[in-house]
């Protein structure tokens, strides 16, 4: 049958959440209907997303059911990609997915050689500490010639250009009340 | 950029140059085949044969690092055979404009060279002015002292047969290239360069991207549809995390980085805020102060006032002229300077030059907080090839985050579009949004200091952080509230308009000095309204006839879609090319037609208030003369790359570029040092890393994916059917890429995309690698070829030089 991609989503019963999804209203027959309802997707949420890899940003929509993502695919609705996605982008899913990924804090000490799973509380409050220890023990208040600078010398940071604009800014602004000048990240190099 | 993805199509003529779109931005390429549909051709400048040079009409090969040669000829045909766009380059540039007499250029060096400090005193690379402090101008081009002769004269060096001596390039592609490129400087053509790491991973990087920029003003391609500067980014949001100032040089917005010699507010608006005595250019940045005011009150709320400099004392400062930025961050770490360090959300041990130094510098931490969504060689560098965990005492926390299909908030790509994304499901396990982490952490801190006190406490204790919703949850959209701006009181606008303490800014030309507004970043300042994130908008209709797709999203700055766009227009406000229109001016009703035009005053022949189109310079022209802006010259010069095939350098007695940091000294390590070798039969092949489409970066966020590592499992040395006859090497064989640094393992592709350049009458062979593996997984995937690349950067952003250094190759077994 002659089917957009646009036209499976929208007869597929998917529910949409927080978008709508645009399309030309078109007559649906019944055996179209019948196909749709056995499609994984029928219950699921749809959201949008643009892509994590490079900076194209094709937008793709993820479909979730019961607190999982079932499939993602490029949106048709996106003017730069129009559904489009490169082998990266097509496989995001299994990035995320992977068994592979960090689920826990981790933390390994001084001299020892393996990680153990930590508390996020125990891990936090031992970095505000250290960050503390740091900033306390090299914090510059005038510099060599005498001038006001008030800046802590003993702490730097890279990254990072995965993160949302939102936390880039937040993420600037603790630094920096810190002190920190030594700050970097991916466009450097 | 200064155009958009979606603008290429509107391309006559598109140079691929220093990047290969085909290959590394895949979806981008769909733009590019409408362009070529619609009777435009494709150029590409490549050492190697890519994806993209199959796509294109006319290929070029050059040798890695001579760019700067390959454009100066261009240059130099455009001027010799008159292909200039005259109007635009007159009107609109620093063509014209007289610079001062004592200004000189000779034998690889401009006038005011320190050899001891290698910096130049730049006092002479200035405008001659006249007593209004109107820089002096000849519109007939002919002053032996106006830019266009000094241009001239400096590019009549760039002749064919030098340019073919030094790139490689036969003189027929040369001149193909040319002559395809050049036909753009009359109304109604547009070409584009579409650039990347090829162009700025130099010693001479950004002279690189300032020569292409230079013919794009001789031949008016910047600020139309189809034009402009294109920088093809890499990350997803490396545009947005470089808007709101993640580097040592910038806070967000692109204001500079507070310094010593600027104690208070008023010191650093002086030094920082440029002037013009020209009422026909509008100078923007001459807004500085109420940005930067708007700034420390998004910091630091109410507790900034005009009684304490708006807490700008708090800030940290820069000692002058120093620099923090990546080579210098391993440098000082090797030498023992920093107790912690966050490598959140990257992978320095496989993405910093000198790998063996960046891996051996990360074991003087006391700690380290390494944020990410996979295991990387960063947070596991203890446990890495050479190292002995027991005698490394550096305590590590690697903290799981949240991919960002589990969490929401915005990102810019390339074309500066700001686009919202949505969370979908629950991270795994008790991984969290890098947000939520920070926000925790801030907190934390900002308790220790106010229960325990310690050095200079105010600026966190006194630091605004309010992204909490009703609920008192962390919320991002807070926070994309606070970088819009708000008003901090009941208050008035600078046009007498009335506002109250709460609500949104409607742009950045309501943002005030005295304090009555915070903006987190002023380019994004529009992009969050009272009712609406614009970032969130999903109208996919294209009403601008060239595809601006203005409802779409939001860009910065206030949604204008091709910067500098007043030169799409003629100084009387009619578009150049009536087929492609970006703004028109609607005389009847004063206004702008179209994209949002730069800016909304009237065109340029109107007596009030007329305005020039660069509106970034404080002299409102295009910078053909660079001025004092670069740190190696106001006009790009060849220089050889630290590690190079040749001796000599045959533009000048200069070798490598006078200005950049030396770290190294000659020599061989594997430890860390840093060393180099030039023109030295040990180490005879040029090396360029660069990327395939099926892996990202360091590969933390492919190598871990089963479908990506099935189709590229190895990293791979490609080289020419001539270099791999005389090192006896077949396809599939092992190859060890050894470089005075440090050796990687990886898989030989023999293949004729790669050809030996004759360089000044001697064969030089070129090989590549990519920079996706490393030695955590796979284990056969062999290490990161940033074990090779040498500790060197461009002379003004210190940019490492990946792309030209030099190796030897043999087989393995």
């Amino acid at each position: 049958m002659e089917l957009t991609r646009r036209d499976f989503l929208k007869i597929s019963g998917a529910t949409v959440a927080g978008i709508a999804l645009s399309g030309a209203g078109f007559g649906i027959g019944d055996s179209t209907t019948a196909y749709a309802a056995e499609l994984r997707t029928k219950n699921a949420t749809v959201t949008t997303t643009i892509c994590a890899y490079c900076s194209v940003s094709c937008s793709i929509l993820v479909f979730a059911s019961e607190g999982k993502i079932i499939n993602m695919e490029g949106d048709p609705d996106a003017p730069i990609n129009r559904g489009a996605l490169c082998s990266k982008g097509a496989s995001y899913f299994q990035t995320v997915s992977s068994e592979s990924r960090l689920t826990k804090p981790l933390y390994r000490a001084p001299y020892a050689s393996e990680f153990k799973e930590v508390t996020w509380e125990w891990a936090l409050e031992k970095i505000a500490e250290n960050i503390k220890k740091s900033r306390d023990a090299s914090f510059m208040e005038k510099n060599a010639k005498g001038e006001l600078v008030n800046r802590t010398n003993g702490i730097a940071s890279c990254g990072s250009a995965a993160m949302d604009n939102e936390e880039c800014y937040i993420y600037q602004k603790f630094l920096r009340s810190l002190g920190l000048v030594y700050i970097e990240h991916q466009a450097r190099i | 950029m200064t155009n958009h993805w979606i603008d290429f199509q509107n391309s006559d003529v598109i140079l691929a140059m220093g990047s290969n779109p085909a290959e590394n931005h895949p979806i981008s390429f769909k733009w590019i085949t409408k362009a070529i549909e619609k009777g435009g051709i494709l150029i590409n400048v490549d050492p190697r044969f890519t994806r993209t040079s199959s796509k294109a009409h006319i290929y070029a090969r050059l040798r890695s690092g001579t760019d700067i040669p390959f454009l100066g000829g261009m240059i130099k045909y455009i001027l010799d055979n008159d292909l200039i766009y005259k109007d635009y380059v007159v009107n609109y540039t620093n063509a014209s404009l007289l610079i001062n007499k004592d200004f000189k250029f000779n034998d690889g060096l401009f006038s005011g060279y320190n050899p001891e400090t290698r910096k130049y005193d730049k006092a002479t690379w200035a405008y001659q002015y006249d007593e209004a402090g109107i820089p002096i101008k000849d519109p007939t081009l002919q002053n032996p002292n106006c830019v266009y002769q000094l241009l001239k004269k400096h590019y009549s060096r760039y002749d064919l047969d030098l340019v073919t001596r030094v790139t490689g390039t036969p003189k027929e592609d040369l001149l193909k290239v040319y002559k395809a490129y050049a036909s753009t400087g009359v109304p109604g053509k547009s070409a584009t360069i579409l650039y990347a790491m090829g162009f700025t991973q130099h010693t001479v990087g950004t002279q690189n991207i300032r020569a292409m920029s230079m013919i794009q003003l001789l031949l008016g391609n910047i600020g139309i549809a189809g034009g402009g500067v294109n920088a093809l980014r890499g990350e997803a949001n490396v545009q947005g995390s470089t808007d709101f100032g993640l580097l040592f040089h910038i806070l967000p917005g692109y204001l500079k980085q507070p310094v010593a010699s600027a104690p208070t507010l008023a010191d650093y608006n002086k030094k920082f805020t440029p002037a013009t005595k020209d009422p026909k250019s509008l100078n923007w940045w001459s807004n500085t102060p109420k940005y930067i005011v708007s700034l420390l009150k998004a910091f630091y709320g109410d507790n900034a006032t005009k009684e304490n400099d708006f807490g700008y004392s708090w800030m940290p400062k820069l000692d002058d002229g120093q620099n923090a930025s990546w080579l210098m961050i391993f440098d000082e770490m090797s030498k023992g300077k920093f107790s912690g360090f966050f490598a959140w959300g990257q992978n320095p041990a496989c993405s910093g030059a000198n790998s063996n130094k960046t891996r051996r510098a990360l074991t003087t931490l006391d700690w380290m907080v390494n944020v990410n969504l996979f295991d990387n060689e960063t947070g596991s560098f203890w446990k890495g090839p050479g190292m002995d965990p027991a005698k490394i005492k550096t305590e590590v926390f690697m903290l799981p985050c949240a991919s960002s299909v589990e969490k929401e908030g915005s990102l810019a790509n390339s074309g500066r579009w700001v686009q919202w994304r949505y969370k979908a499901v629950n991270p795994p396990g008790e991984a969290l949004p890098d947000g939520d982490i920070i926000s925790e952490l801030c907190l934390k801190v900002k308790k220790l200091y106010e229960t325990e006190g310690g050095k200079f406490p105010e600026p966190i204790t006194k630091l605004w952080w309010n992204y909490f919703d009703e609920k008192g949850h962390f919320s991002v959209r807070e926070i994309a509230k606070e970088i819009n701006g708000k008003w901090m009181l009941d208050g008035k606008a600078a046009d007498g308009t009335e506002f109250k303490k709460g609500k949104q800014v409607l742009n950045f030309t309501k943002l005030m000095d005295d304090g009555s507004t915070c903006c987190g970043s002023w380019v994004y300042s529009g992009s969050v309204s009272d009712t609406e994130f614009l970032t969130m908008r999903r109208d996919n209709v294209d009403k601008s006839g060239i595809g601006l797709f203005s409802n779409w999203s939001w860009s910065w700055p206030i949604n204008r879609r091709i910067i500098y766009n007043r030169a799409s227009v003629d100084p009387n406000g009619v578009p150049t090319n009536p087929n492609r229109v970006v703004i028109k001016w609607d005389a009847e009703n004063k206004k702008w037609l179209n994209d949002v035009a730069d800016n909304a005053a009237p065109p340029l022949t109107d007596e009030k208030g007329g305005k020039l189109p660069f509106i970034m310079n404080a002299e409102g022209y295009g910078r053909l003369f660079g001025g004092g802006s670069l740190n190696d010259g106001p006009f790009p010069e060849h220089y050889e790359p630290l590690e190079c095939p040749v001796e000599k350098n045959l533009f000048s007695s200069q070798r490598i570029n006078p200005t950049i940091k030396m770290f190294s000294e000659v020599g061989e390590s594997s430890e860390g040092k840093d060393v180099y070798m030039t023109c030295n039969p040990k180490y005879p092949f040029i090396c360029a890393t660069y990327r395939v489409s099926e892996h990202w970066q360091t590969g933390v966020m492919t190598r871990w994916n089963k479908q990506l590592i099935e189709l590229q499992p190895q990293n791979i040395c490609e080289l020419s059917p001539e270099l791999a006859a005389l090192k006896g090497i077949k396809s599939g064989d092992k190859v060890v890429i050894k470089s005075p640094r440090g050796q990687i393992d990886t898989i030989a592709i023999v293949t004729s995309r790669l050809k030996p350049f004759i360089i000044d009458g001697k064969t030089v062979h070129q090989v590549g690698t990519t920079w996706h593996f490393g030695w955590l997984t796979p284990s056969d995937g062999g290490d990161s070829s940033n074990l090779l690349t040498p500790t060197v950067g461009d002379a003004n952003t210190m940019i490492p030089e990946s792309k030209a250094f030099m190796v030897n190759i043999e087989r393995k077994g």
